[in-house]
């Protein structure tokens, strides 16, 4: 990806032509995964391959906003982990705290 | 004394360390780093949000029958499916199909966005201000359906429910009709509650989101991005749209589809 450089190197009064190709494959690639999510919503009985699916298409959907559209992908390398490391330490979070809620349900229904 | 010439001379470094100040950390400007943060900061507390509603559903009961047989009930945690099936002008069952729409314009108002960020690298004043109002439009479109959700959410299903309590020593039996913070035809009080907190919290983002949208469409139509020969508030401000279409994405899975 050239774009980031482009208002810098640009002479002034002359017009670049856009460089949409990126975005738009981008847009049909959530639209997409969007619509077999649908399509699984729909087909697949409750369970926790279902969620599974869920979970790992909405992270690549993630991928593509914060990489391509949030341009995070073509950032330097340390800027990229300032941002994505502390996010991980959101995904210990949640398993600790699904598990508080599963042993509170334990305690309360058994 | 008088004929000595002193020349001050600044000593310049072979190469230029990066302790040596005059270069952006991480190769991004201030105010896009700035936003960064914030964004990742504002991600906590979106995961604050869902964790809780991810706690709060766990440690519910869930509806052990049929997805066909399902009633709501106070007594488990309801089908996301069968809460969220009405559309406007439309008085059958139609699940999800409304929220999958919602989705699909905060997905089409990110494109615009972005797009008009990248017109904003090649300086094209008119192709900026076509798709930033395309973006503020998205925004509207959004947030009128949000209104219409919620306000379908609050009034409630076709039938109310009924509920048995245990009051002062004996059962009393109530139809709930409407959905408030303290109960709700749905099912458990909480399950309203973080409805109206996640996507009231989020709600409120792309409010804002719109308002500094229009803003920035309004600097950039007056012309003072153009003065400052680069348009990288656009970027800033694309930042922040693309973050509040991320967070709908997680809302959409965690909420309404698992």
């Amino acid at each position: 990806m050239t774009t980031v450089d482009q208002h810098n190197t640009e002479i002034e009064g002359e017009k670049a032509k856009p460089q949409t190709k990126v975005i738009w494959k981008t847009f049909w690639i959530l639209s997409v995964l969007t619509a077999i999510e649908f399509v699984i919503a729909f087909t697949m009985p409750h369970g926790l391959l279902r969620v599974s699916i869920f979970v790992l298409m909405t992270f690549v959907k993630a991928f593509y906003i914060v990489g391509e559209f949030m341009h995070l992908k073509h950032e330097v390398k340390s800027l990229i982990w300032t941002i994505i490391l502390p996010a991980l330490f959101v995904i210990w979070l949640v398993i600790a705290l699904l598990d508080e809620g599963a042993a509170n349900f334990h305690a309360i229904y058994h | 004394m008088s004929n000595t010439t002193v020349v001050l001379q600044t000593v310049q470094p072979k190469s230029r360390n990066i302790w040596d100040g005059g270069q952006e950390p991480l190769k991004a400007s201030y105010g896009k780093l700035m936003m960064w943060f914030f964004l990742l900061s504002d991600t906590f507390s979106f995961s604050a949000l869902l964790i809780t509603y991810g706690f709060i559903r766990f440690r519910h009961p869930v509806f052990s029958g049929e997805t066909s047989k399902f009633v709501f009930s106070q007594e488990y945690w309801p089908i996301p499916e069968k809460v969220f099936e009405a559309i406007p002008f439309y008085h059958g069952s139609a699940p999800l199909v409304f929220v999958g729409f919602m989705t699909f314009v905060l997905i089409l108002s990110s494109v615009t966005m972005v797009l008009a960020v990248e017109a904003g690298h090649r300086r094209d004043r008119a192709d900026i201000e076509k798709w930033m109002l395309w973006t503020i439009l998205g925004g509207i479109v959004f947030l009128g359906s949000q209104a219409w959700e919620w306000s379908h959410f609050i009034h409630g299903p076709h039938t109310p429910s009924v509920y048995n309590e245990f009051i002062n020593g004996e059962w009393v039996s109530r139809t709930i009709e409407h959905a408030n913070l303290l109960i709700n035809p749905y099912g458990p009080p909480a399950f309203a509650d973080l409805f109206f907190f996640i996507t009231g919290f989020h709600g409120t983002h792309v409010f804002s989101g719109v308002l500094i949208n229009i803003i920035i469409f309004y600097n950039v139509s007056v012309g003072v991005y153009e003065g400052r020969k680069h348009y990288e508030m656009v970027e800033k401000v694309g930042l922040y749209w693309h973050f509040v279409d991320l967070v709908w994405v997680f809302v959409f899975t965690f909420f309404y589809l698992v």
